[in-house]
């Protein structure tokens, strides 16, 4: 009967939602595609006492999608997954999750979000089995399809050899597992995963983010790190923020090619060369010695590795290696996030 | 609800707090029963249960202290309100969950006292010369009593999120609202007001249902005062996201 009243409410407040939007906004809440878009906030703010935690951000997730939250530590990323979650209430902007608000329609939102939270907290005198049967208690799910899931659940996230162990005596890469495990019981369509590989080896690592990309086939996932190799690994989007304030959100080729400004191209010579004499390169062209007699040049000129090989050739410089260096993730967050630091 | 009672239920059995709770509680009750002098069912020389009756509203302040601090304080220690509060159950879901676990253990831990009941029944000359009525009112006045004090536990437990604190809290207020209310009454100028004063506290009301009689102004007393104390308890655990 409640389900019923809820799932009217529902309706009707969706319905209510879409005729308020069809002016401002119609892509937002179309009634028919829910799930659009999986996640979008827009102008969030939210202030601890003097501090802004996170001041006027937007972005959304497309359904299906992967998106990499990526900040130095402190920027808001917590902060901004607990507001998506519904645990903390923003003090300014809006947040839709399938179209549903996390304020007055905690309850639909909260059945359709899988959360996994910054340290993963669990329940250490429970055992493995009898915490995911109670985290899918939680979410409704009952009798034989509950001990289905909890079965599905353990061998999805490789937990079958310590299912009969108490958490507080597995390792801190199982208990991600069991976390991960909790967020998923009851097939949400959004993953909200705060630092899910944080303090893994990283043969863990890999595993955790192998099933995450298998989970994303599917699903909606927003994971936040501050490793840009995770990023890289596996996001399809990436949202910088820092200082609770939005600095890039792209995809990431885009993102590479367009803080692609300079080109590095390393190279390596079978005998020692003068600086002075590879100056001759051109005037625009940086030098650095990494030893060993290797190189690395940077410039402008996106030609500067068929350059690099001419200037070899013509002096008959034997050359044991050249590449371009990938403009890495790395370089582009540090440049983004120490951008609004000098501000 | 019914999933966080489960739980509760079974935290408490798989850690030692229900055991030494109900082990300390009925070695307690039963030495002033019948071993400590001067306290004993021989000694007062009554086919009775007062001495039951009046000893274990106190012991029950610190068992439902015991029981109750961890509930809400631990899990914000822990971090776990995070996972369960994300999770589709509503805030007053957890707090019903968690009332009726604790209330739960306390009945059943007053279970094993019905054989004091068999046994006096049968010690009475005539045997079965009991005062069956009063009996079963103190019973259910204690039940209403737990009650309360699980709500001010709960209320204390969700106050902070240190243990220790909760439990210093709870057993301040239970004994505050079982006791202090009789004793003011008792201070020389506020002797105009001794009734009234003694009819806020609950031992007022404990004693009335235990004389037997089941007055409706006793029932409501106890149910709005653990209604009381649980929108209390709701109110700062919804603040959590101010």
């Amino acid at each position: 009967m409640k389900a019923l009243y809820l799932s009217v409410r529902a309706f009707l407040f969706s319905g209510f939602q879409f005729g308020k939007d069809l002016f401002s906004k119609p892509y937002h809440a179309c009634i028919f595609a829910h799930c659009l878009m999986a996640i979008s906030v827009e102008n969030l703010s939210k202030r601890y006492g003097e501090q802004w935690a996170v001041k006027e951000l937007s972005f959304s997730a497309g359904s299906g999608e992967i998106v990499g939250f990526l900040g130095p530590n402190g920027a808001g990323k917590s902060t901004t997954m607990k507001i998506i979650t519904g645990y903390l209430a923003a003090d300014g902007g809006s947040v839709e999750v399938c179209g549903l608000n996390p304020e007055n329609q905690g309850m639909e939102v909260r059945r359709r979000i899988g959360y996994l939270p910054e340290h993963n907290p669990l329940y250490l005198d429970m055992y493995v089995r009898e915490y995911l049967a109670f985290a899918g208690g939680l979410s409704g799910l009952r009798g034989n399809h509950l001990s289905n899931r909890v079965d599905e659940m353990i061998d999805i996230t490789g937990l079958s050899l310590e299912c009969h162990k108490h958490i507080a005596a597995l390792s801190k890469g199982y208990r991600q597992r069991v976390g991960l495990a909790q967020a998923l019981i009851h097939d949400p369509e959004v993953l909200i995963l705060d630092e899910p590989t944080s303090g893994l080896d990283p043969n863990q690592v890999l595993d955790i983010r192998q099933l995450i990309i298998a989970l994303g086939k599917e699903k909606t996932v927003m994971l936040s790190t501050h490793i840009m190799q995770e990023v890289e690994a596996i996001c399809d989007r990436v949202v910088i923020i820092n200082k609770g304030q939005k600095v890039a959100d792209d995809r990431l080729e885009n993102l590479r090619s367009k803080s692609a400004g300079t080109q590095t191209v390393r190279i390596q010579f079978a005998a020692p060369v003068q600086e002075a004499f590879f100056r001759q390169l051109g005037e625009d062209v940086q030098l650095n010695h990494l030893g060993d007699n290797r190189w690395r040049l940077s410039s402008t000129d996106p030609n500067l590795r068929q350059r690099a090989s001419q200037f070899a050739l013509k002096h008959n410089l034997e050359v044991l290696e050249l590449a371009a260096e990938r403009n890495s993730l790395e370089e582009i967050f540090q440049t983004l996030t120490r951008r609004v630091d000098d501000i | 609800m019914w999933t966080i009672y489960k739980k509760e239920i079974r935290s408490f059995l798989s850690s030692l707090i229900a055991y030494v709770v109900m082990v300390v509680f009925l070695t307690a009750i039963g030495l002033f029963m019948w071993m400590i002098k001067g306290t004993t069912v021989f000694d007062l020389g009554v086919a009775g249960m007062d001495v039951l009756f009046q000893f274990a509203p106190l012991v029950f302040v610190f068992l439902v202290s015991a029981v109750t601090m961890k509930s809400f304080a631990e899990e914000k220690r822990l971090g776990t309100l995070e996972t369960l509060t994300t999770h589709p159950v509503s805030d007053w879901g957890i707090i019903f969950g968690k009332f009726l676990a604790a209330l739960s253990l306390l009945v059943f831990s007053l279970i094993p006292t019905l054989i004091y009941y068999f046994t006096i029944h049968r010690l009475g000359d005539p045997p079965g010369n009991l005062d069956t009525g009063a009996t079963w009112g103190s019973y259910a006045g204690l039940i209403l009593l737990g009650a309360a004090y699980v709500s001010i536990g709960l209320f204390s437990s969700v106050m902070t999120d240190n243990q220790i604190v909760a439990l210093i809290l709870s057993m301040s207020l239970c004994l505050a609202f079982y006791l202090l209310f009789g004793l003011a009454g008792e201070v020389e100028w506020m002797q105009g007001f001794d009734r009234s004063l003694e009819w806020f506290g609950l031992e007022f009301h404990y004693r009335s249902i235990s004389r037997g009689v089941a007055d409706t102004r006793d029932l409501m007393y106890f149910f709005s005062f653990v209604a009381v104390f649980l929108y209390l308890t709701k109110f700062k655990f919804s603040a959590r996201k101010w």
